[in-house]
């Protein structure tokens, strides 16, 4: 068990902790950009009727390799929030562990819960901590989004490789098919969309992403995969089920084909 | 020169010994207790936002009664030493017996070499994935570590609330029913603590991770209703 004096006593701070205790992740990157590791791609957020909606796809790639099919971007956060990521994969998911162990740490610690500003803030620091890593090669660029409980309406920010932190009004997206995934946002984002609305051009985003990025992975009927989709709303993060993305995938395909 | 007194050993823990039981006595006591579905924690506690009983980890809570400054140091260490060794291995890899033992060392070394010991008794609760695998360790101002069943009591005339407890406990009851027996162990009564003079707390093992849980003072109020 660690105790500290007064004057280097870490807080709530888990990253701080990690570092007095030598365990933290981040140090002594060197030279990646030669490496081949998977990376992660597209994930948006849309902004919907009390609340917001997430996505990602499924797909990692190491180079012109699919390395994973199965991998989760959208991940929950906490209660009422959840981070997407795009980029290196072992980067980002060392990122989000570090972060949900951050929100729970704290809210342990100190007694009560992090504002959702305060945690887009944190995940802003991760971002800048991994600046160096970056310049590297190892890039990753998540997406924050979550349900403000004291003003009762769904959030969302999107993140630059030096920790540049910007909320956005209505949506975002991020990673290499973020530019048709956005176009389509774009394009078919209404104010006051429906939960359900929300989904189904969460859902379309990424297939257009798919359709268009080869690092993007689109629903794989074969092996029952789709794209990892979940609504935060005031009763908390909630993935969305196969079965219920499957019928919304069969509509866009058919769509596609009466084109 | 002056030639300090000497101090025979056996004075030296003993007086060390009142003076942290002295300390205990005058704060309010808790009791915890097994339940249906978990470990239910009740504790006299008069002020709503310094709490006695708290989380510490997905399946652990921890309660201290004494001075607050310093159960609440150790329950700072105990978050910390939980949050690191689940980061490094596994979050199932964290478990009551190992921080009731760094408990137990670190207030064991205080009392043998620090200028005073700490006024404190704490609690470390683990609630298992079965009834058999709830844990609770009371840890003593001495750094003593007793491995208790169904019950234990923490704080100022535990000896009487003891004798009341393992007279009304019962085997697998509901939530309501450990409640009311916590509360009239601890007073004598149903009707002798104000509800807000109450903390209850639990952890459920219905739970899907975390399962500490603070039991709100409305449903406490209907509980002793």
């Amino acid at each position: 068990m660690f105790t500290f004096r007064m004057k280097d006593d870490p807080g709530a701070n888990f990253g701080e902790l990690l570092k007095r205790a030598g365990l933290s992740p981040f140090d002594g990157v060197r030279d990646a950009t030669t490496l081949t590791v998977p990376h992660a791609t597209t994930c948006v957020a849309v902004r919907c009727n009390g609340g917001v909606v997430m996505g990602g796809d499924r797909r990692a790639t190491s180079g012109n390799l699919i390395s994973h099919r199965e991998m989760e971007k959208v991940v929950q956060a906490d209660h009422f929030s959840g981070v997407a990521i795009a980029g290196a994969a072992g980067q980002a998911m060392e990122m989000v562990k570090l972060f949900q162990l951050q929100i729970e740490h704290y809210e342990k610690v100190e007694g009560m819960n992090l504002s959702l500003d305060g945690k887009a803030n944190q995940l802003s620091m991760f971002v800048r901590n991994n600046l160096p890593a970056a310049m590297q090669g190892l890039m990753v660029v998540p997406i924050f989004a979550g349900y403000d409980e004291s003003a009762g309406v769904g959030r969302l920010w999107d993140y630059d490789a030096t920790g540049g932190r910007y909320e956005e009004r209505d949506f975002v997206a991020t990673g290499s098919g973020s530019l048709h995934a956005g176009a389509v946002l774009r394009v078919q984002w209404r104010r006051d969309l429906a939960s359900i609305d929300a989904v189904k051009l969460v859902a379309r985003a990424l297939w257009e992403a798919a359709d268009a990025d080869s690092a993007t992975g689109g629903p794989d009927v074969n092996r029952g995969i789709y794209p990892t989709v979940a609504t935060i709303t005031r009763d908390g993060f909630k993935p969305v089920p196969n079965a219920e993305l499957a019928p919304i995938y069969e509509e866009i395909r058919d769509e596609a084909r009466s084109r | 020169m002056s030639m300090p007194f000497y101090v025979a050993p056996e004075q030296m823990m003993k007086d060390r010994a009142d003076f942290a039981r002295k300390g205990i006595s005058r704060g309010r006591a808790l009791v915890a207790l097994q339940y249906l579905d978990g470990v239910a924690i009740v504790a006299e506690n008069p002020s709503n936002t310094l709490r006695k009983v708290s989380e510490i980890y997905d399946r652990i809570a921890f309660a201290g009664v004494g001075k607050y400054n310093e159960f609440d140091q150790l329950r700072v260490a105990g978050v910390r030493a939980a949050d690191l060794k689940g980061y490094q291995f596994s979050r199932d890899d964290v478990d009551a017996r190992s921080l009731a033992n760094q408990y137990a060392q670190i207030i064991g070394q205080i009392f043998t070499h620090e200028v005073k010991p700490l006024e404190v008794e704490i609690l470390v609760a683990e609630v298992g994935r079965i009834d058999s695998g709830d844990q609770l360790f009371h840890i003593l101002y001495d750094g003593t570590v007793i491995d208790e069943h169904r019950f234990s009591v923490l704080g100022g005339d535990a000896d009487a609330i003891q004798g009341r407890l393992a007279s009304l406990y019962q085997d697998g009851v509901d939530l309501r029913g450990a409640v009311r027996i916590g509360v009239e162990a601890l007073s004598g009564s149903l009707t002798g603590l104000a509800v807000n003079d109450l903390e209850v707390a639990t952890l459920n093992r219905n739970h899907q991770r975390r399962c500490f849980n603070r039991v709100s003072d409305d449903l406490v109020a209907s509980f002793l209703a």
